[in-house]
Parts: structure tokens; sequence; C-alpha cells
């Protein structure tokens, strides 16, 4: 049943369902990931910032889960190496009507295409589909369990700034239980060298650290000034009702960052988050706008991160030669 | 006897008596009183008329009796399986009672017990009829009914136990879930003690408010893969509620299914304090982790979940020091296309009638932790004794006794293979597993249900 997860075109990946999956040797994968972004970052900056590299090809948009903001940056990024996209809207498909997970993707994969990019709310969907499906699968989030083109996108933003991710200290700060971007950012951050610090209260953290690659802390305070990278995670509201934590301002006061808390940061330490923030909760507003605040660059780049990873799953080959505008 | 076990009998009667018995030679008898090499013949009437070597075919009138040469392979009396999901009335595209009997004697049952999570739930005496007029039509396996022991299996009021009782129930269970109320749990018991009949309670250990949400071992693994989890204590709060309960009424409990280091201990200290449990393990319970969810395969997906290699190291224990009586399938038949539901919608269970003797033997017998009487004790006569078939059901192989038998090749090698299974579903954890041991024949009643490996209706 398993299928190599290679692209036959270069014998490299097939399917991006998790950061492992950039292996054997994934701090090698990521460095790839980001060159080819490199060059990407520069096609989006052109006055018409299109490339034929994926003319003829089809990316298909299945997403199980409400998120116009990833959808749109796969969309974009489809569109900018002149891929064709669909979107296959699941509230209006049949699965509304009983349809099988399975009959949905054979019938997707019936109409012929190349990359299906997928967001569901369980974990390990992308996996099963992967396991049916001929064409190359991206995991565009799936339950609690992983969301690696934001890892990609958020290395390459802090490479952007500080040249490199090795020996770099990045408190994680949150909901790391149920967040898949936690999961993700751990397993890149931590293949590239970086130090990873986790700090939640202890409901909001899995049950097991076991194998876990990261140290945790429940004084935010105490981890601030130590860190290069804050990583702010977004609250749900809902995690009141679960007996998670007891109210959102209890949280907010614990864990959020304010204006105080990010005068405890060095100087050159980057505040990030992956979005949608709740301004006010788990991040200040005036805290949200300051100069080290990195969150639109982030958006920016998960465009030319997303093209990356589109090409090395689609096109011919690892690199790419930088062809013409169309 | 029941008015149900007078039904089952007359109904034999007519399918045996065409028969000119049998004659099984050279095979390896084991039963309760130890084992030894012996030729066991089988009469018309679906007895056994002796057993021993160099038997006087002539003086048992059995000159016409085909004879199968059983040199290598054990006979013994038929498997019980306590636990047995055979889905109909309700699920019938799963499973039904015929293809849950054919899988159930090709994997060497002669007695199951079906449990009452069907729909409509087994709370009344008609779908205890239908089940077990199903069972007769069949006519491949002795299918017992459980009965719920709430109206519905939703935890609120007390099913008709004493009807049921008498329409042939022994095993009162809400299997599926736990009953969660400790007041209503109590009174079961109670109700339970004054009935007519021996009855037990079955629990299905699981306190809902800390498994709530959960579908899979919580722990390393359902952090790593993002899947919400259920801790082992969820398991170990009922099973000490309910020696509590036990030791409070009197009343044995019986444990089904048990899968975590702490209910194993429990019931350990338990049973040394003199209380009258039982308990059962799953074959899946002694042979898989949770680390087999990696693969986001609901085939997987159980409950009680997969757990820890401690785990199954505590249950393997369990069963050798004889905490845990009984090895039952909890056989849970599903469709592919519920199962191919991404992980936290799919349904739990995994097929397990047709593949617990191989894993029996291939993890249990081979590596020693238990001997092949032991391991057939936990097989046959002990579940006989939990569901009180023991009068019919695990008895000597001796003269006068009814001919429930099974006959398998220990040494026997082959794969599973989820296609080739008699159940209609293919839901097996199994695919591709190399084990040893199958069955060659089984017999009920003298008369044989499946014959060199084949099912004969």
């Amino acid at each position: 049943m398993n299928r190599p997860v290679t692209n036959p075109r270069h014998g490299r990946l097939r399917s991006l369902l998790t950061i492992s999956d950039l292996g054997p040797d994934i701090a090698t994968g990521i460095s790839e990931v980001m060159t080819l972004t490199d060059s990407f970052v520069e096609v989006s900056e052109r006055t018409i910032p299109k490339v034929p590299a994926l003319r003829g090809r089809t990316v298909v948009s299945l997403f199980f889960e409400d998120s116009t903001r990833t959808r749109l940056s796969f969309e974009t990024a489809a569109k900018r190496l002149s891929a064709d996209t669909m979107n296959f809207s699941v509230s209006t498909s049949s699965v509304k009507k009983g349809e099988s997970l399975r009959d949905t993707i054979e019938t997707i994969e019936a109409m012929g295409v190349d990359a299906i990019v997928v967001r569901h709310a369980s974990a390990g969907v992308p996996r099963q589909i992967a396991q049916w499906a001929t064409s190359a699968v991206i995991n565009a989030g799936d339950g609690w369990h992983e969301h690696p083109t934001q890892a990609l996108l958020d290395c390459y933003t802090i490479r952007q700034r500080f040249g490199e991710i090795t020996g770099k200290r990045i408190a994680i700060v949150g909901d790391i239980r149920h967040s898949r971007v936690a999961r993700s950012n751990i397993a890149a951050f931590t293949a590239l060298g970086a130090e990873v610090t986790l700090v939640a209260p202890p409901t909001l953290l899995p049950p097991s650290l076991e194998g876990w690659p990261a140290k945790v802390s429940t004084n935010i305070d105490a981890v601030l000034p130590t860190v290069d990278v804050c990583y702010m995670l977004r609250m749900q509201r809902e995690r009141m009702t679960e007996a998670l934590i007891p109210t959102i301002r209890e949280y907010s006061t614990r864990y959020g960052l304010n204006e105080r808390r990010a005068e405890l940061l060095p100087d050159h330490a980057l505040i990030m988050h992956p979005g949608p923030m709740n301004r006010g909760v788990e991040i200040d507003a005036a805290v949200a706008d300051l100069p080290n605040t990195v969150i639109v660059d982030q958006v920016r780049n998960g465009v030319a991160v997303r093209m990356a990873v589109l090409f090395l799953l689609l096109g011919s080959g690892t690199t790419w030669g930088g062809e013409a505008d169309v | 006897m029941s008015k149900n076990s007078n039904n089952n009998a007359k109904n034999r009667k007519a399918i045996v008596s065409e028969s000119a018995g049998w004659i099984l030679t050279g095979g390896r008898v084991v039963d309760r009183t130890g084992e030894r090499i012996a030729d066991v013949a089988i009469a018309p009437d679906g007895t056994i008329a002796a057993v021993g070597v160099d038997l006087d075919l002539k003086a048992l009138g059995l000159t016409k009796a085909p004879v199968l040469d059983v040199t290598g392979c054990v006979v013994s009396p038929g498997f019980v399986d306590i636990h047995t999901h055979l889905r109909e009335p309700g699920r019938e595209e799963a499973e039904t009672i015929e293809s849950g009997s054919r899988a159930a004697a090709l994997g060497g049952y002669t007695a199951v017990v079906a449990m009452p999570n069907t729909e409509p739930t087994i709370d009344s005496v008609a779908v205890v009829r239908q089940v077990l007029d199903a069972g007769l039509a069949a006519g491949l396996c002795d299918v017992r009914s459980s009965g719920s022991i709430t109206l519905g299996r939703e935890g609120d009021a007390l099913s008709p136990m004493a009807e049921l009782a008498a329409a042939g129930v022994r095993i009162f269970t809400d299997d599926g879930c736990g009953v969660q109320d400790d007041r209503l749990m109590r009174r079961a018991l109670e109700y339970a003690s004054g009935l007519p009949e021996s009855v037990v309670l079955a629990q299905h250990c699981e306190v809902e408010a800390l498994s709530h949400g959960g579908h899979m071992h919580e722990g390393e693994w359902s952090s790593r893969l993002g899947i919400p989890g259920m801790p082992a204590e969820a398991e170990e709060l009922m099973v000490f509620r309910d020696i509590a309960l036990s030791r409070l009424t009197g009343m044995v409990v019986h444990f089904q299914h048990l899968s975590t280091a702490g209910a194993v201990a429990l019931v350990r200290d338990a049973k040394a304090s003199g209380l009258n449990v039982t308990a059962e393990a799953t074959p899946h319970h002694f042979t898989l982790t949770h680390a087999e969810v990696a693969s986001y395969d609901p085939v997987f997906k159980v409950n009680p979940p997969l757990r820890t290699a401690e785990d199954v190291a505590a249950v393997k224990a369990g069963l050798a020091d004889g905490t845990i009586d009984a090895i039952a399938t909890d056989h849970a038949p599903h469709t592919d296309d519920v199962k191919e539901a991404p992980f936290d919608h799919a349904p739990c269970g995994m097929l397990g009638l047709e593949t617990a003797l191989a894993l029996g033997i291939t993890e249990l017998v081979e590596p020693g932790v238990l001997s092949m009487t032991e391991f057939i004790a936990k097989m046959s006569w002990n579940p006989a004794a939990i569901a009180r078939i023991d009068g019919i059901h695990g008895r000597n192989i001796q003269a006068d006794e009814p001919a429930h038998l099974v006959v398998f090749d220990p040494a026997l090698e082959w794969a599973v293979d989820p296609s080739a299974l008699a159940s209609k579903s293919n839901n097996t954890p199994y695919a591709g597993r190399v084990v040893r041991g199958k069955v060659r024949h089984t017999f009920l009643c003298g008369v044989p249900t499946v014959l060199d490996g084949e099912a004969q209706r």
C-alpha cells in the first residue's frame, strides 16, 4: 500500500505531508526549498510576476476546512507558475451529500490533476489521500498534526532577517497541544539547528513530549530575554469551555505578548505569528505593529515558498533556471 | 437447561441424522486433563464415542465412519468467543450472523456470544430470539446472545434482565461503552444476583468523561500525530470502580478486553484478595501497539485503543499468570467505505475470529508465554465457563461428551489476506502478516463445519 514518496522526474520528493518528508537529511531538504524560494521571491518582485514553469499542469485546492488565507496563497503561487488551478469547494460539493473521502479523490483525479493541496480538520487525511492518489499531495494543514509550508515560510522569514537559523533560540508560545504549526515548526527549526523552547500552560502542551527536541517553560517572562525569535500561536476561545484555561483574560495576562513583555525581548529579536491574529489576546495591538514584528513578511514569503514547493513537486528539477517572463 | 438450549439440541439432531460418525486418528488430544496422542471416534449422534489408541471400531459400530488422519495436529474442545460483534440485526452490510458464524467456524470456534450493540440493541426477548434463530439457521456455530445491561445501551435504565435471562442470555454488557453511572451499575449487579439463572455482567471499562473525544491511546504517539487521546486511566478507573462494586454486591464482574498494565494489576490484586472477578484480553492487545497508528490507517482504530509496548507486555504477563482468564476476539467488522474515512471519523474495531488462533500460537505459545494447554484453556473451557455454557462447550474429550471439537495444525505457516477471510468485511490489522497455526477441521455436535480448511456450508 505504501507508494514511494518521490517525484519520478527527479527521483525526489513526490508529496509534502510533513516536514520529515524533506529528509532523510531534513536540513538539506529545507535548504533546497529556501534556495528555490530565493529565485521565486525575485519573480514575485517583477512587474509581471509570472513564469511558465508549470504551464499545462493543474493544481487543485481541496479545502475541507475554511482557510481563505492559505488557499489564496497556494492559488497565487500556482498561478505565478502558470499552472491551471481548480478549487474544490467542499461546502457546495458532493462531500456534503455523503460522498466518501476516497470517492472524492478518485473523482478529482479522473479529471486529470497533477497536485492536490489539502486542508482538513482531521489529522492524517493528506497521508491517507497520498496512499490513494497518483498526483502529488501537499498538506496545507491537517488537524493538530502538521502544516509544513507554514514552517517553511517561517524558516525562510527568519533566514531572511538573520541569514541562518542554526544556533538561534526560538520560543513558541501558546496552544502547542492543538497546533499543527507548532508541530511542523519544531521539526523544521530543530532540524536546522535552532534551540526551541515551548511556553504554555501545561494544559495546552501535548500529553506527552517524549522524543520532542524542545525545552518547556511556563514562565514567559524568564524566556523572552533569552530568545532570538518569539513565535506566538493563535489562542482559540473554545479552549475555555474545554477547561484548558480558566478565562481568555487570565491566559492573556499570563502568556500574552503585551508591550511590557515585548520590552523584555532583545533588540534584534523577531516577533512572529502564523495568523490570523487575535489582537488583545495572544498579542497586543501595539506589539503587532512593532518594527521587529514580521507577520506581513511571513504572508509575503508564503507565496514564494509555495511556488518553490509546487515547483519541487511538479517541475523539472530541484533548481530553477529563471525562465523568461510570459 | 433453558428453552434455548433445548431448541439447539433438537435442531442439531436434525443436522446430524445422516452422519456415519467420524474417526480422527493420530492427533495430539488436548483438554483440561492434559495432552496425549490418541484417536477420537465421533458417534452419529454427535457425541464422542471413544478416545484412545487402537479403538475397536466394530465394537463402536463405526466401521463406515470416514477416517481423517490428523497426525501432527492438535485436537481440542472447540473454541468459545465470548466477545463477537455479528452486526445483525442492523449492519448486515458489514457482517451477518451467517458470515460471522462461518468466520468463527474457520477460526476453530464452536460457540460465540454475540454482543448487543446491534440496531436495535439486544435489550428485548424479540431481538434475542432473532439472533438465536439466525444462528441455528446458519448452523455453523453455537451462536449465543448477550443482552444489554441498560435499555438501548444508553446507560439510563435497566434492561429486562430476567426476561432476557429466561430467553437464554447469560452475559449482560453495554459493550461499546461502559455503564457510566455508578449507582446504576450497582443496581444492575444487585438485581442480577437475584435471577434464577447464573449470569455475569461484563464491562467495557471506559470512563467517558476522561476518554471523551479521544481516538487512540493518549501518549507519545497521539501527541506526535496530533490525534486526541484516551488515557489508560479512563479504563483503569472503571476497573477500579467495578472491583469495588463487585465487593459491595458480592456479584461476579467480568472485565472485557483489558488493555493497560494498570488494569491488569488491579484485576490481579482483586483476584488475590479473593474477589470473584474474571477478565479477557484480545489478540490485538497482546500483539500490536499504538505505534501502528503512525500510518493513520483506521484499520488500527479500536476501542480500547492499541496501547504501549509496556501494556502489551503486561497483558501477556496477565495471560501467563492467570489474571486474564480468556482470550476474546472483539471481532468487529466494518465495511471498507466506513473504514476509509479520516481517522477521527472512522468507527472502532477490527476483525478477529479467523486470526486469533494463529496469533495466540505465534505470539504466546511459540515464545513460551503459555503452554499449548494453557492457551487452549483461554480459548475454550475458561471462556465457556464465563459464558455459563461449560455444560456443553469446552468439555473434556471423552466418551459421551458433545463432539464440539477443533483440529488445527500448529505449525502451518500462512500469510493473512483480508480478501480471503470469510467475514464480509476486510478490516484485519494483520494484512500480510505471516503467522503459524491454522484450523483444519471444526466439528459442531459431531458435524464438520470446516473440513480441510473449507467451510462446509
